[in-house]
């Protein structure tokens, strides 16, 4: 039988009942582009939030003094925790910790410090930060270099500051490296500008900050041995919650706290944070991806009831095939090829506009500034689905393919 | 024009070197049941039939005289219990479905009372159909159907769909259908029970014509006159052969 005969009678036969075939086909098409749009915005998603994260160490655990609630070794609760730089060395010396990062802002957590230069003014966050602080949240040097131990032991009075600063207090064109910048009165030279990977709110942020020497920020705005926040990170292999707990105990020893004071030291572990996000995002693809598959379902039992109903309908075509020579085998293929050729002809359909509209999305994200990550279709994924496609035609399609092949010619010939 | 490719029609049955009557078909004692329900119907009694080559026959009965069962027997479409089916010189018996519409589609060509043409078929592709079985190609098939065609005088209603055809007409398209797979018989089944009866004449001269070309034509039927335009007649009743005239 040539291929291209059976081809013709494919095409014929579904050729018979154009809307019926085109309805179907609708629903396959529905099924696959659903599929390929739930598969792709799973990844934008999780991208998404990656994106606002990035260049943030995910094995980071930050801890800051807040107050005691409970009595303790003769001292009253609502007592102040202090963390001092005598904490410092102890800190860096406990098991695990990578790098030890020590940090002050001017104003609080969050809050702003109004930095001058030449009659423009800004309020940008100012730190004092360690050299270590650059592997708690990754800085991108646009120009110059970041804080290094010199600048630390030598008090110098130099700042790095993000982006959104040399283009708030510098003119457009002029080099902010060795220009000069004044916060609270204290001149510092700048030695480095540095952007971010982290997108959103987050990455705005962290590029309107000024980093200066940990040292220079105590002495310059009379912090003493005052340290605001610990940030750290854990080894590799050292479980950022286990961290977390013993440099909480260290801290509580150090500075007289009751064992189970939970409330005397604020932390914050990121990597608790990213694993809550990795399984919430696992979730979200595989909700996605089944919600895809489903519909995918739902267009393949569109093939099967039609085909069914075909079956019925062909009952006395079968059987004047059969008595005419049709093996059971050409009937099965032939019921078979029906259903993959639909599937696969309106599948690939489908196939081709999620992609489509997939890649538009990312356009447009792009083009307007969404932040979305990529929604991305890997030509793996592609390829998957085209043999998810055959195998859904195929399963479809069996079950009618048999029920035709059983037909007898005798019941389908009897003149009613 | 018939008897110049007589040749291609003629089936040769065991025997006919040795110039012995040439039997196309042979049953030797043929028996089948029907399961219904605990019952065991017995529908036909050691029917035993033997045609020749070239013959044209009519098998005659009353519903209910095992007719039909003996029609779906000889046309490969149903199984026997016991005795022995010969066409030419093969045994049909125990055949898987594979086998039996192999079978179906080289030694028996189809004439039935309702035409079973493929309604989205046009004459020319319903004539091919038993072709596109045997793997020729489509040009093949179709010049072939064409020939055949116009042997039963439909050559330029070939490319019309059988909705388009008289009753006459879809029983001669019927005719090519069954005659272009060069079979060994031609099963008729009541070929004339949907015509009026000057069509019924025409069919069933050119049923005589086929027959006179050397094809055996069997003829299925209820109807006196028409088993009268056969040259024997085969009599069944409560599944037995009451005579062979």
């Amino acid at each position: 039988m040539a291929d291209l005969d059976a081809f013709f009678e494919i095409a014929q036969s579904l050729g018979r009942h154009k809307l019926r075939t085109a309805l179907t086909a609708l629903g396959v098409f529905l099924g696959i582009f659903i599929f390929v749009l739930m598969s792709g915005l799973g990844p934008a998603l999780q991208g998404a939030v990656q994106k606002r994260m990035a260049g943030f160490a995910t094995n980071a655990v930050f801890m800051w003094g807040q107050r005691t609630s409970m009595p303790h070794a003769g001292m009253q609760p609502n007592r102040p925790v202090r963390f001092k730089n005598d904490d410092i060395a102890p800190l860096s010396r406990l098991e695990g910790v990578e790098h030890l990062a020590p940090r002050n802002q001017l104003g609080g957590f969050r809050a702003g410090a109004v930095v001058k230069r030449h009659g423009k003014t800004g309020s940008y966050q100012v730190a004092g930060d360690y050299p270590a602080f650059q592997y708690i949240q990754v800085p991108l040097m646009r120009a110059g270099r970041y804080i290094n131990d010199r600048g630390l032991v030598e008090r110098r009075k130099v700042a790095v500051i993000g982006e959104e600063v040399a283009r708030g207090l510098f003119a457009p064109g002029e080099e902010p490296i060795g220009g000069a910048i004044e916060v609270n009165g204290i001149h510092f030279e700048v030695v480095g500008v540095f952007g971010t990977r982290a997108q959103g709110q987050q990455g705005d942020q962290q590029v309107r900050a000024v980093h200066v020497p940990f040292s220079t920020f105590q002495q310059a705005f009379h912090f003493g041995d005052h340290v605001s926040w610990f940030a750290m990170t854990a080894r590799p292999g050292v479980d950022g919650a286990d961290l977390e707990r013993r440099a909480r105990a260290l801290l509580a020893e150090r500075h007289k706290l009751a064992p189970d004071d939970e409330l005397a030291i604020g932390s914050w572990n990121a990597a608790k944070q990213f694993a809550k996000q990795g399984t919430l995002f696992l979730a979200i693809q595989v909700i996605l991806v089944l919600a895809g598959f489903l519909s995918l379902l739902a267009g393949a039992i569109g093939v099967l009831t039609i085909l069914l109903i075909t079956v019925r309908e062909r009952t006395k075509e079968i059987g004047v095939r059969k008595a005419l020579g049709a093996t059971p085998r050409s009937v099965v293929a032939i019921v078979l090829a029906e259903a993959i050729m639909l599937t696969a002809a309106a599948g690939y359909v489908g196939l081709v506009a999620g992609v489509a509209t997939i890649e538009l999305a990312n356009w447009l994200f792009v083009r307007f500034q969404v932040p979305l990550g990529d929604m991305h279709v890997s030509l793996e994924f592609a390829a998957i689905a085209t043999v998810i496609l055959i195998v859904v035609g195929a399963v479809a399609g069996l079950i009618p393919a048999l029920r035709a092949a059983a037909i007898q010619p005798i019941e389908a010939l009897r003149d009613e | 024009m018939w008897r110049q490719d007589g040749r291609l029609y003629g089936g040769s049955g065991p025997g006919s070197a040795l110039g012995l009557a040439r039997s196309v078909l042979r049953l030797n004692a043929i028996n089948k049941y029907y399961q219904v329900g605990s019952h065991r119907l017995h529908v036909l009694r050691d029917v035993d039939a033997e045609i020749e080559d070239g013959e044209l026959v009519s098998i005659m009965g009353a519903s209910g005289s095992g007719k039909s069962t003996l029609l779906n027997i000889l046309g490969i479409l149903d199984r026997y219990d016991g005795g022995e089916y010969w066409l030419g010189d093969t045994l049909v018996r125990d055949l898987s479905e594979t086998q039996a519409a192999r079978y179906r589609n080289r030694f028996i060509g189809f004439v039935f009372q309702s035409f079973n043409l493929l309604p989205f078929k046009t004459a020319l592709e319903n004539v091919a159909l038993p072709l596109y079985y045997q793997g020729v190609s489509r040009r093949a098939r179709n010049r072939t159907a064409m020939q055949y065609l116009e042997r039963v005088g439909l050559a330029e209603w070939a490319e019309h769909r059988p909705n388009e055809l008289s009753g006459g007409q879809k029983q001669r398209v019927a005719i090519a259908r069954a005659l272009i797979g060069k079979p060994k018989i031609i099963l008729a089944d009541e070929p004339t029970g949907a015509l009026d009866s000057a069509t019924s004449l025409q069919i069933m001269d050119l049923l005589g014509e086929i027959h006179a070309s050397g094809m055996t034509v069997i003829v299925v039927t209820h109807e006196a006159e028409i088993a009268a335009r056969t040259q024997r007649v085969i009599r069944l009743r409560d599944g037995k052969i009451e005579a062979a005239a």
